[in-house]
Order: C-alpha cells, then structure tokens, then sequence
C-alpha cells in the first residue's frame, strides 16, 4: 500500500513535466510574434520591433534554452524586472481577453467551479439510480427504456443538446434563460453591502441571506446542469449497471435471499453498496467529462467560466490563452486522477489489504 | 482438479467439447469463421444494433448519391461549398423559392412534386446557405472525416501498442509514459487548443481539427494492443514461431497481430461516431472548416446569431442537429451491442 501510494505520488511531477514538454511543443508552432506574447502585452507591429523582441526575448535560441526560460522567466538587466516564467504562475497575457492568462482563468474559475459543483449532484445520483434500476430490472422493458434514453444522451453532441434546450426552455417557453444572473441581481451582487466570499453566487448568496439571489444564481444553472448530466449518464450507467449485475450474481447474495430477507433489503444493504466500488474509478472520468463539457455548455448558455473564455479565446485563434487553460486543465486532471487511484485503494479492501506494490 | 481431469473422456468439459464440435454449421459461419459468426450473428438477433446498421447504411448510402440527391452548381464549382441564395442576413424558412443562381432541380424532386423550381427544403441559414444541400453532402464528410480519423489513430495506437509490448523494457517504460502524458490532456479543450495553433498554418478546412483529433485520440488504442500482445506473446504458437527463428517483425505481423487486432476494429468501430462529433464540435466552436463549408457542426453554428429567435428559426439546428445525432446513434447502437457480444474479450483489455 505505502508502496503504491509513494510510486502514485512520484509519478505527478514526471507526468507534469511531460505535459509542458508538450505544451511548449504546441507553442513552438506559433510564430515569434504570437509568441512574444508570453514576455510583452503589446502585439509589435513593424519588421523592426519584431526583430528587436526575438533577439531581447531569445525566441530564436536553441529550443532546451527557450523552454527553460519559458519555465522560469527572464530577467530584465536594465530595470530587473522579471517577466514570464510558467513556474511563477506566469501565463502569458492573452492580446484578446486583454488581460494575463492567468488572471483570466482566475477570474474565470469560481463560475466553471459553481457549475461543475452543481452538476455533480444529478450526474452521479442520476447515473447510479438509472444503473441499479436497469440492474434490477435486467433484460425487461425498463431495462430497455433506459438504455435507449442514455443512449441517445450520449449520441448527442452536446451543443445541439444545450441548443434545443434554449430553443424549448428559454426561446419558446421563456422558462430559463441564460448568462450566469438576471440584470437586476448583478446589480444586487456588485453592490456594496453584498460581501462576496467565493465568487460562486449560490453560495455567497446562502451566506448573504439573500434568497432571491439564490434562486435566480440557480435558475441560471439548470440549463447548464441538464445539458452536463443527460450527455454522461450512460457512462455511469454503464458501470453501475454491470457491477449490480455481478454483484447480485455473487453468493452472499443468493444466501441473503435464501435466508428470506425481502429483496429490498438484499439489494440495498448487502448488492448496492459493493456495487458501487468500481463506480469510484469514474471519478476520474467524470473530471474529464466535465472539462470538456463546461467549454460547450459556457458558451452555448452564455456562463461566463473558464469553458467559455477558452472557447471563445480558440475561436479568435488567440493560442496562448487556451493553452494556458490546456496547461491548467491537464494539472486538473492529473491530480484527480490520483486522487482517485489512492481512493480507489482505500475502499477496495482487495487492494487496500494487498501487501507491497502489487496493486499497480 | 487438473486440466487434464476436466478435459478427460466422459467429463462434463469433453462433452460440451464434443457437441460444440459435432454442432451443425451454417455455410455463413464456414465461410467467415465461428468468432466474426458469432459477431455478425450477435449483431442482426438484436434489435437495436439492426436499427444502428439500418441507420448507418442509409448515411452511406446518402453520401455515395449526394450529387444526385443534391445536385451541384457545376463542374466548375467545388460541391463542398454549400451554395447561397444571395447574402441576406435573415435565414429563410422550409419551403422557400430559390431566386438566385439556384442549382439544377433533382430529378427525384420534379418527379415527386411535378414542379420545375428548386426550394430550399430545409431552409436557408444566415448568409443564404442552403441547410439541406449541406445537411447531404455533410454526410460525405462526415463519413470521411470519421473513418479517417479512427484509421490513423488505430494505426498510431498499433504502432505504439505493438512496440511497447513486444519489446517490454526501457521502451514499453518511456511509450507508456508518453501514452500517460497525453492521457494528461483534457481531450477535448486540447484538440482545441492544437486546431487553434494549427489553423494560421494550414488555412480553415478539416485537416486542423483532423490533425488535433487524431493527436489526442490514439492512447485507448495504444493501451488496448498492448495488454492484447502482451497476453498473445505468452502463447505457444508465437513461442514455437520463435523456436523455429521467425524475425520479430514476422512474429508480430503474421502470428499476433491477426489474434490481437479483433478487438482493436471493435472499438475502432465504436469511436467512429465520437469522433464525427467532436469534429463537429471543433467546427462549431470556430476552429474547423471554413464558413459555407458542407460540415454539419458548421452549418449549426450559424444559430448562434440567433439565440433570441430560436424558436422562429429553429430549422438551422434542428435537422444537421438530427443528422448528427442520428449519425452518432447509428454507430453507438452498433457499437453497444458488439460491447455486450465481446465483453470478457474487451474486459481485461482495458
């Protein structure tokens, strides 16, 4: 176990420096100019100036030269200032967000952190209700029904899902609408008595007591919610689904109902919980999905989160901006991932009370 | 009990061998072997998978008779544009006369309706692009963008696979590293991210989002041929193939490969769908083909002028919307039911 957990852990950095191995590789096919972007705010525009920036900022150097600078930053030797440097948390400025990188995903994360927290809640209950009734009911008509309905989930794209919702819910029946408040709650949340502690309206709103505030922050993010929940089910389905099935095919099942306990309480206290340890391993899935989700759904529903700023920021092709959510998202989901390993391990006795290594 | 009791004469094991020898064939199965038998045969017994194959045959078949479902302007003229009716900036309903330049009118139409002016079936988008001439020939690209991408990455990830499990050490180490780091990327933000960079360079068209997918899709291949070789290299006949100085590349290509590639066009048969729709995604986002082009996710992307109005101009999602979910659906249902088929096989592959 301490084995594991110690080669999980050192496998972070290794990973991590791949990644911006990569990212810098995905940089070097930008040109000087765009790349000058990383050191200086203003876009030089003559033949001169973009000479001057390559020699002051070194973007002919040999490539190891660049990317350590990239890591690391540069020194001005007149005025001493430093200025990019990925490992100070330099990003870059981004020339169409016209603000550094990392300020924009700073600014951009409680909305994209509000959405995803709230989605979690109908993905996963969604998912393992639908599994452990599909389970339950094998091979009959509901079985069926559900399969067919999270098979259609998943076979959306998800913009054409998130835009026929608009169509329905916002545009033709005026039910939701989108953007991430309605004017006259902005007007509340910027105002002076309104303290906000997370950024993330719901729950600034709760803390505030302002429940008018609440309601309409939520409103906002059913939209978004559904659009996430209803394109991942059949992910969750699909492993809830066949761990019920093994589960309730094992023998301390058969003895339970042998024994002559109702089949309600079979499935809940001796199937349902078992059946939900393999489920734990979609939880690295399930940040993935979300990460990819949030960048369709934002932009879609007008929410202004990270997904969205790094939508719009591909499409006006200004590539230092997505890169930096690229770098973000992937140190994101490499630390999910492990947590989700070392978790895994925890509640999986077989692996927990395996000695050694062996669990790789 | 060993393997030799269970498989004795007169064990439960030896009869159920026996019948499953003695079985009557078909001339199918004699002819494509008992495993693409029992594929084929899982395939056309469940209904749903026949309503994946219906769906997915009737694509190709529209986009081998696109130029005659929706005939284009000229031989002059690229048929991957779609064509406009002027430049106005309000779509136009079903139904709508075609004033400008219009192609010529299908055969199938004037039969059909008796009239001798084409419409715009499907209605026009903002800018006069016509929905149903690129809802058909999208399916071309569609089809090509979707199997081209799934072909390069199963090559990829058999190259990859292959070579680090044949090899085993230092190598298997450092690709499956590799494999790991870009595992790392949010698939999606990252195929983004690289047809972004990748546009100034190659100029708007499929190949960036091409380029980005196939970049970010061949791990799950890579991951899968290697836990296929490594279990197949253990087996006798690959071992007396080395007995008898087979060179590496002849063991590999001749008496793995065709054990382990089964599952590997499964799954392969699988993403084809996935992928068609995160390249409609890129190009919805803005980072695929160029406007006008014949591509579903662009051809939906015009609604995004019309957030407000949706519901009067609900045609431009909604039927390239159906196209690609159907399509989607078509190669899930299929896909599903070759999972349900192999699901042991492709278990321990994962």
């Amino acid at each position: 176990m301490t084995v594991y957990l110690i080669r999980r852990l050192v496998q972070i950095p290794i990973t991590m420096i791949g990644v911006t191995i990569f990212i810098f590789a995905m940089l070097q096919l930008l040109s000087p100019v765009e790349r000058s972007a990383l050191y200086i705010k203003t876009t030089p525009y003559n033949d001169t100036a973009i000479d001057a920036i390559i020699r002051k900022y070194g973007l002919d150097d040999p490539v190891y030269v660049q990317y350590w600078r990239w890591l690391v930053g540069i020194k001005d030797p007149t005025t001493g200032e430093i200025s990019g440097g990925v490992l100070r948390g330099d990003l870059g400025y981004s020339r169409t967000g016209r603000l550094p990188v990392t300020e924009l995903i700073a600014n951009r994360l409680p909305a994209t952190l509000e959405l995803s927290l709230w989605s979690i809640i109908p993905i996963i209950g969604g998912g393992i209700l639908l599994g452990v009734v599909a389970a339950i009911y094998h091979n009959k008509f509901i079985d069926q029904v559900i399969r067919v309905f999270v098979t259609i989930g998943w076979s959306f794209p998800t913009f054409v899902f998130g835009l026929l919702l608009l169509l329905v819910l916002y545009a033709k029946l005026q039910l939701f609408s989108p953007g991430r408040l309605s004017d006259a709650m902005i007007a509340v949340v910027s105002s002076a008595g309104f303290h906000q502690y997370t950024h993330m309206n719901t729950i600034d709103a709760l803390l505030n007591l302002r429940f008018d505030v609440f309601w309409d922050a939520l409103r906002h993010l059913i939209m978004p919610i559904i659009t996430l929940s209803y394109v991942v089910w059949a992910q969750i389905l699909r492993v809830t689904r066949s761990a019920m099935l093994e589960t309730l095919r094992q023998d301390y099942i058969t003895t339970a109902r042998s024994k002559g306990l109702n089949e309600r309480m079979t499935i809940y206290r001796h199937a349902f919980r078992n059946a939900l340890i393999p489920v734990v391993t979609l939880g690295g899935l399930m940040v993935v999905n979300m990460l990819n989700g949030v960048v369709v759904t934002e932009i879609i529903f007008d929410y202004p989160g990270m997904g969205s700023a790094a939508a719009r920021a591909a499409g006006s092709l200004d590539a230092l901006a997505v890169l930096g959510f690229v770098l973000f998202g992937g140190f994101v989901l490499i630390l999910s991932n492990v947590i989700v390993d070392i978790l895994y391990a925890f509640i999986d006795p077989r692996i927990r009370l395996a000695t050694g290594g062996g669990a790789g | 009990m060993t393997e030799k009791a269970l498989s004795a004469p007169g064990s439960t094991v030896h009869k159920a061998f026996l019948q499953e020898e003695l079985r009557e064939r078909s001339w199918l199965e004699k002819l494509i072997g008992p495993e693409w038998f029992r594929l084929v045969h899982g395939v056309v017994t469940n209904p749903l998978s026949v309503i994946g194959l219906l769906i997915t045959a009737l694509f190709i078949l529209i986009a081998a008779f696109a130029p005659t479902i929706a005939p284009p302007v000229g031989p002059t003229y690229d048929p991957y544009l779609i064509p406009r009716d002027g430049y106005a900036q309000e779509p136009k309903s079903p139904g709508t006369v075609w004033n400008r330049e219009p192609p010529p009118v299908p055969g199938w139409y004037q039969t059909i309706t008796g009239r001798d002016y084409w419409v715009h079936l499907l209605g026009t988008t903002s800018g006069q692009f016509d929905i149903f001439y690129g809802v058909i020939w999208g399916t071309r690209i569609a089809l090509f963008v979707g199997v081209l991408i799934t072909a390069m990455t199963v090559v990829l990830g058999v190259i990859v696979g292959a070579l680090s499990a044949y090899y085993a050490g230092w190598l298997d180490d450092l690709l499956m590293r590799i494999t790991e780091i870009f595992m790392a990327f949010p698939f999606l933000l990252a195929a983004l991210t690289l047809s972004a960079i990748l546009v100034p360079l190659f100029g708007r068209g499929i190949w960036p989002a091409v380029i980005a997918l196939i970049t970010f899709g061949w791990m799950t291949f890579a991951r899968i041929i290697r836990g296929e070789i490594l279990g197949a290299k253990e087996r006798d006949y690959v071992m007396s193939a080395r007995v008898v100085g087979a060179r590496d590349f002849r063991i590999i290509s001749k008496h793995i490969m065709p054990n382990a590639i089964y599952p590997i066009l499964i799954m392969a048969s699988m993403r084809v769908g996935d992928y068609v729709l995160s390249f409609a995604t890129l190009s919805f986002l803005g980072v695929g083909t160029e406007i006008g082009y014949a591509d579903w996710g662009q051809i939906i992307s015009f609604s995004r002028d019309w957030i407000l109005s949706l519901d009067v101009y609900w045609y431009i999602i909604v039927f390239p919307g159906m196209a690609l979910l159907l399509f989607g659906l078509g190669w899930n249902l299929i896909g599903d039911a070759l999972r349900d088929i192999l699901d042991p096989r492709l278990l321990h592959g994962r």
